[in-house]
């Protein structure tokens, strides 16, 4: 079942940022996360032997302007592909901000490592 | 570092004109193919990215500053948010799609159609594109002050505020 | 046939995940994460969203490129061993409680292949897939929704990514203004 799979991935992806202590292991286990939850919203979207929803022209009837049932009956959901299409774009300028703090912490204290921060603060 | 060797140099030069195209060539067909102004937006900051790493930051710097690359990045962000108010004036509502089949004949399946979608595509190609160039400038910029010694300032400055 | 090709590219990101997530050295795991990206490419382009896959694998070679940036050249990069113990084992079994809690949600799912709105009549992808020509004009259904009917949410996407780059550039200057005018004064 690729749900299962999916849930797998995700959960590898939210066991790396809890338990690891190096600052990249963390920001790598959060894109993990969201590589999975993209992947299940577009995989609940999926017909079987569907088509892309994008309309050819020979499905479109010009003078009714009707679409063709074969592709109303065939085509894939197309909504969440737009939340995807934003949320891919979010999650790189994500990354971006993640990894400037990671980059700033390092030129502060020398270090990834979590732990060595907080005992450096403390 | 100068940039790479001549054979990177070369092949970049001659393949960043056919990136920066298929950027455009996305951005203005996506209301008809796959694509659109995310996608092309990318695509268009990375021809620029694959400049700033084969031929060094100042060649970069000399061809799209700073200062105009955020103005860009300003000026997508405005356009988009404009066709938004436009659609308010001229259809009623926030958003609506005030140019299709109101003020512009067209048919489906042309390069103009869509009435005011490829107008938003190319204001969101325009601010992902530079906004991303954006980003990895700064790291860039942020990484020669690192190697120029920065670092050691940078752990010194932090030894004094431990002190402090 | 595809759901076959479905299960491979999953298996793979799984191993690939499995092995960004227990390597010792950094660059290794950023080169997986990687992997994990362009499978997912692939697989978005197996469940028919060409959209998707375009924008999956541009992004992924720029992420690359932030991530190298981020971790070459550095000297600590191999870290190893967890976190304390009390903290490690507190997490883990929050994670327990997680997979539980998923695997009862497991028997409320739709079978594989077949979406929500195929078995309930008159839902927004229906309208979005049946009227979406006439009402917008864009033979590319995921354009006029996301630029037509939802709007809005590509509105609210263009001022996360306006604020993400105005705070990574204000934390990536090296010096602050303040210092800046000291030093040319």
């Amino acid at each position: 079942m690729p749900y299962a799979l999916c849930f797998l991935l995700f959960m590898i992806g939210l066991y790396c940022a809890v338990v690891k202590k190096n600052m990249v292991k963390i920001v790598l286990g959060i894109m993990i996360m969201e590589y999975a939850v993209n992947l299940f919203l577009i995989m609940l979207g999926y017909l079987s032997g569907g088509v892309a929803p994008i309309i050819n022209r020979a499905d479109y009837d010009g003078q009714t302007q009707a679409i063709a049932a074969q592709f109303l009956n065939a085509s894939v959901d197309p909504l969440p592909q737009a939340l995807v299409l934003t949320s891919i774009v979010i999650s790189l300028g994500s990354l971006a901000l993640m990894i400037s703090i990671c980059i700033r912490t390092y030129a502060k204290y020398g270090t990834f490592d979590i732990t060595e921060i907080r005992r450096l603060r403390g | 570092m100068k940039g790479m060797t001549v054979v990177v140099k070369t092949v970049s030069s001659w393949v960043k004109v056919l990136i920066f195209l298929f950027g455009i060539y996305i951005i203005l067909f996506g209301h008809l193919t796959p694509g659109g102004g995310f996608a092309g937006g990318v695509i268009l900051a990375s021809s620029y990215v694959l400049l700033m790493l084969a031929f060094g930051r100042d060649l970069v710097e000399a061809n799209l500053p700073l200062p105009v690359a955020s103005k860009l990045d300003c000026l997508g962000a405005f356009l988009f948010a404009m066709i938004g108010v436009l659609g308010l004036v001229f259809g009623g509502v926030f958003f609506v799609n005030f140019l299709y089949q109101k003020y512009v004949p067209q048919e489906p399946f042309d390069l103009v159609s869509g009435g005011a979608i490829p107008l938003s595509n190319m204001a969101i190609g325009l601010k992902v594109g530079a906004s991303l160039f954006l980003v990895i400038f700064a790291l860039t910029v942020f990484r020669y002050d690192f190697q120029d010694g920065g670092r050691k300032t940078a752990v010194a400055d932090g030894a004094e505020q431990q002190k402090e | 046939m595809a759901l076959f090709y479905i299960y491979i590219l999953l298996l793979f990101m799984v191993i690939a995940a499995i092995i960004a997530v227990e390597t010792k050295d950094l660059l290794s795991a950023v080169i997986c994460v990687g992997a994990i990206g362009f499978g997912g490419s692939l697989m978005f382009l197996f469940l028919r969203a060409p959209d998707i896959a375009i924008t999956q694998i541009v992004v992924e070679v720029l992420g690359l490129i932030i991530l190298i940036r981020a971790t070459i050249a550095r000297d600590l990069t191999f870290i190893t061993g967890d976190r304390e113990f009390f903290g490690t084992v507190v997490s883990v079994v929050i994670l327990l409680v997680i997979v539980v809690a998923g695997i009862r949600v497991f028997n409320t799912m739709p079978e594989f292949g077949v979406p929500v709105f195929a078995r309930i009549p008159e839902t927004a992808s229906q309208v979005y897939i049946s009227r979406g020509l006439a009402d917008t004009g864009a033979t590319n259904v995921v354009t006029s929704v996301y630029l037509d009917y939802r709007a809005y949410d590509t509105l609210g996407e263009a001022t996360v990514l306006f604020t993400a780059v105005i705070g990574a550039t204000a934390i990536l200057r090296s010096k602050s203004r303040k210092r800046l005018e000291e030093s040319e004064a």
